[in-house]
């Protein structure tokens, strides 16, 4: 902090000896470098004892083997090793990626496709659609969860009309979705792409609006098609927008807790194991008090790395 | 900005660092409670004065939330002075709740900790509960259970072994793992309900061939397969090598026979005996399917008798799963309710153990039955509904017989996922029998290892 002071310190003298000089007697009410950080306290207090103090605790457990009761014995970086090491953990950060995929890319190119068909033709009701597509993000997970847990069940919707598709002579594609071994994992996805593509398609809309209407004319009159124009217009132009919508959807990746637990529990075996609700397993079902620390920490440290890299590959500029 | 971010986020590290260094690691070491000589124990609640016991239980489901709400007023209008306040949890709430509020520094009285390697003999290693050996003979309950019972309740010094050793908590009710059969049905299949394994194979094998489901069965949860195994292993195992090989005392999951019972259970789902897409169906929902007559017949617990005799009067049945040959004693899973325990924390822990003592008195089993429960003991009163009766008849057979094996997700912390995960796929057709097994022992092997 002190090396902040410093660093502030020639300017806010400079400030100070300007106003003096202006209105002499009358200082300014202290550094201004010192003053800012009192602004902060009440919310950085808030952050620490909420954020910053369990981070660091849990990093600290993550260091010892613990059941959550007795004591704790020095662990070392083993659990941070079990987390790669341990067949059902690995296989649990392999469905973060495919995950990744359903959740963060699918939605991004659906609403890159939707956006681009509304941004060349007008399409009446545009407000109703946009709110439709965008409802699965107001509604709470869980619900979302209960939901399809109904769609995917034996008798569902889903179920219901490929029974139809198989009356007609096509073969029977009816699935015990999510006890399926094959299909958990993408029934799973599916619901997550079902989630993100309102926010994406949303961004993206206020994004286009930005866009000059001079260059789509520009590349209409230079005989651009709807790909071209695409690719030369939108997608530059949305930038920005395809960062925040990336960085978005693959956090709620990363931190995908409630869908899985309310829809397949990890379930059937490992299939739809995902880090987060490993560390929930692990901290408060079998009493690993340590490694479920071990596996937070890496999924924070992930969420980090995703983030940076999201916007040092789309901005094309270092965070 | 960013340099401004850094250093001050650099200086916020440094600070915690610094206050983690001075903190302690987690936990703290476990001292041994102290137990009183049984001469010291004051039976005399009356004396006591003016005492708050607080009570942490899961009996929130209609019966059981009836019943513990009946003992606890008959119990404050026995003893005025004393006042019980109550907290109540789902199962599933009170284990996850449970650690943290035991590690606190006023843990609640009176607890229901779960047997087993997950909940109970964690809690005995970490000192949090208090032997009751010596209420034990003062209050006379091993005179009043059978040792089977009391023997689930027991763990040994230091929280080795379960199944043995002082004794940590006494329950209230019963519970079993039964076939239930659908009157109806089997009356229309022209099939008797069967005395032996081999008879319900045909009576399965009959049932898929008239077009019915054979068995109601869901396993979403992968616990719901964990207890069919258990079935199908105490059809095949002796009932003393489940014992021991559940409390971790000796043998292998992978012996012949538990093999064996594994094979069965995938046989029977090669065979088209199960719900279809059983893995995708809830726990909870195979007793509505049963209820509904998509099942002939289904494994399941006592816990759903009420509800079953409720939706289908003297439709459904219950009895004992079949035993190896006409005539031999069953054996099947089940055991007692969640124990009640005191907190070595706890002030009054006399009068916890006058209240445990009152709420498993005759008395108490009386009330029991009253409110639709099956009692850990033989109550005075009989339950009037026909499938009450059935189940009531099947649980005093049991326990004549002292046929009652531990449930298999005692046996170590991760058995469920585990063991239940490779059930499942099992179910599905993805792994043989043997690999299963030896799943199921790389992590029992695991655990003793730890230990």
């Amino acid at each position: 902090m002190t090396t902040v002071a410093r660093r502030k310190t020639p300017k806010a003298g400079r400030a100070a000896s300007d106003r003096r000089a202006a209105r002499p007697g009358s200082g300014p009410p202290g550094e201004p470098g010192r003053i800012g950080w009192l602004y902060a306290l009440p919310a950085l207090l808030v952050y620490g004892a909420f954020l910053l103090w369990p981070l660091a605790r849990g990093a600290q457990f993550s260091l010892y083997h613990w059941d959550g009761l007795g004591e704790a014995t020095w662990a070392g970086l083993s659990n941070y090793t079990a987390t790669w090491t341990d067949p059902s953990l690995r296989g649990a950060f392999g469905h973060l990626l495919v995950l990744i995929v359903f959740y963060s890319v699918l939605p991004c190119c659906i609403a890159f496709v939707l956006v681009a068909a509304m941004s060349r033709t007008k399409i009446r009701g545009l407000t109703f659609f946009r709110t439709v597509l965008f409802l699965p993000q107001v509604v709470a997970m869980v619900a979302v969860a209960v939901a399809w847990r109904w769609v995917y069940s034996a008798d569902g919707p889903v179920n219901t009309v490929l029974g139809w598709l198989h009356a007609i002579g096509l073969p029977d594609w009816r699935h015990g979705w999510f006890g399926d071994f094959t299909f958990a994992l993408p029934a799973v996805g599916v619901v997550g792409t079902w989630v993100g593509i309102g926010l994406a398609m949303v961004l993206f809309l206020a994004g286009v609006q930005k866009i000059p209407r001079e260059l789509y004319e520009a590349a209409r009159i230079d005989g651009a098609g709807a790909v071209r124009e695409f690719f030369a217009v939108t997608l530059p132009g949305l930038r920005r927008e395809l960062a925040v919508a990336l960085t978005l959807t693959s956090i709620m990746a990363i931190r995908n807790f409630d869908l899985i637990y309310m829809a397949t529990s990890g379930g059937p075996g490992d299939a739809t194991k995902v880090p987060a609700y490993e560390v929930y397993n692990r901290t408060f079902n079998t009493g690993e008090v340590g490694l479920g620390c071990a596996i937070g920490v890496t999924l924070a440290v992930l969420a980090f790395a995703v983030t940076a890299g999201i916007r040092r590959l789309v901005e094309g500029k270092d965070a | 900005m960013p340099t401004l971010t850094r250093r001050g986020a650099a200086a916020a590290a440094a600070a915690l660092a610094t206050v983690l260094a001075a903190a302690c690691a987690p936990g703290s070491s476990g001292d041994e409670p102290e137990s009183k000589a049984p001469a010291a124990v004051s039976t005399d609640v009356a004396k006591a004065g003016n005492v708050t016991l607080t009570v942490w239980d899961q009996e929130v489901q209609g019966g059981q939330k009836k019943q513990i709400e009946e003992l606890n007023k008959r119990f404050q209008a026995k003893y005025p002075n004393v006042k019980i306040k109550r907290v109540s949890r789902s199962f599933s709430d009170l284990q996850k709740t449970l650690r943290l509020a035991l590690s606190g520094s006023t843990p609640p009285d009176v607890v229901e900790a779960n047997q087993g390697y997950a909940s109970m003999v964690q809690y005995v290693k970490a000192g949090m509960l208090l032997p009751l050996d010596s209420y034990d003979k003062v209050y006379g309950w091993s005179k009043r259970y059978p040792k089977g019972l009391m023997d689930l309740n027991r763990v040994t010094k230091g929280g080795k072994l379960m199944g043995s050793g002082d004794l940590y908590g006494v329950s209230l009710n019963g519970e079993i793992v039964g076939l239930y059969y659908n009157k109806e049905k089997l009356a229309k299949l022209g099939v008797q309900p069967p005395k032996t394994w081999a008879e319900f194979d045909q009576a399965l094998a009959t049932a898929k061939g008239k077009g019915e489901v054979p068995i109601a069965f869901g396993n979403l949860e992968k616990l719901p397969a964990m207890q069919l195994y258990g079935i199908l292993q105490d059809g095949m195992t002796d009932k003393e090598a489940v014992r021991k090989l559940v409390f971790g005392s000796g043998g292998s999951w992978t012996d012949a026979s538990n093999v064996q019972a594994a094979q069965k259970l995938a046989d029977w789902s090669k065979k088209g005996y199960f719900t279809k897409d059983s893995n995708a169906v809830k726990w909870d929902d195979t007793p509505v399917n049963f209820a509904k007559g998509d099942g002939v017949f289904m494994f399941g617990g006592t816990w759903w008798a009420a509800e079953l005799s409720e939706k289908m009067k003297d439709k459904a049945g219950f009895m004992l799963p079949p035993a190896a040959q006409a005539g031999a004693p069953a054996a099947t899973m089940g055991g007692e309710s969640l124990p009640w325990s005191i907190t070595s924390k706890s002030k009054h822990a006399d009068v916890a153990a006058a209240y445990i003592n009152f709420i498993t008195s005759p008395e108490a089993m009386d009330v029991s039955v009253e409110t639709g429960n099956l009692p850990v003991l033989a109550a005075s009163k009989q339950p009037s509904e026909a499938l009450l009766k059935e189940v009531s008849g099947a649980w005093a057979e049991l326990s004549k017989n002292d046929g009652v094996t531990p449930y298999i997700d005692y046996a170590t912390p991760t058995f469920t996922d585990a063991f239940g995960g490779p059930l499942q796929e099992l179910i599905a057709g993805r792994k043989p029998a043997d690999e299963v097994m030896k799943a199921a022992q790389d992590d029992y092997t695991a655990f003793q290892k730890k230990k």
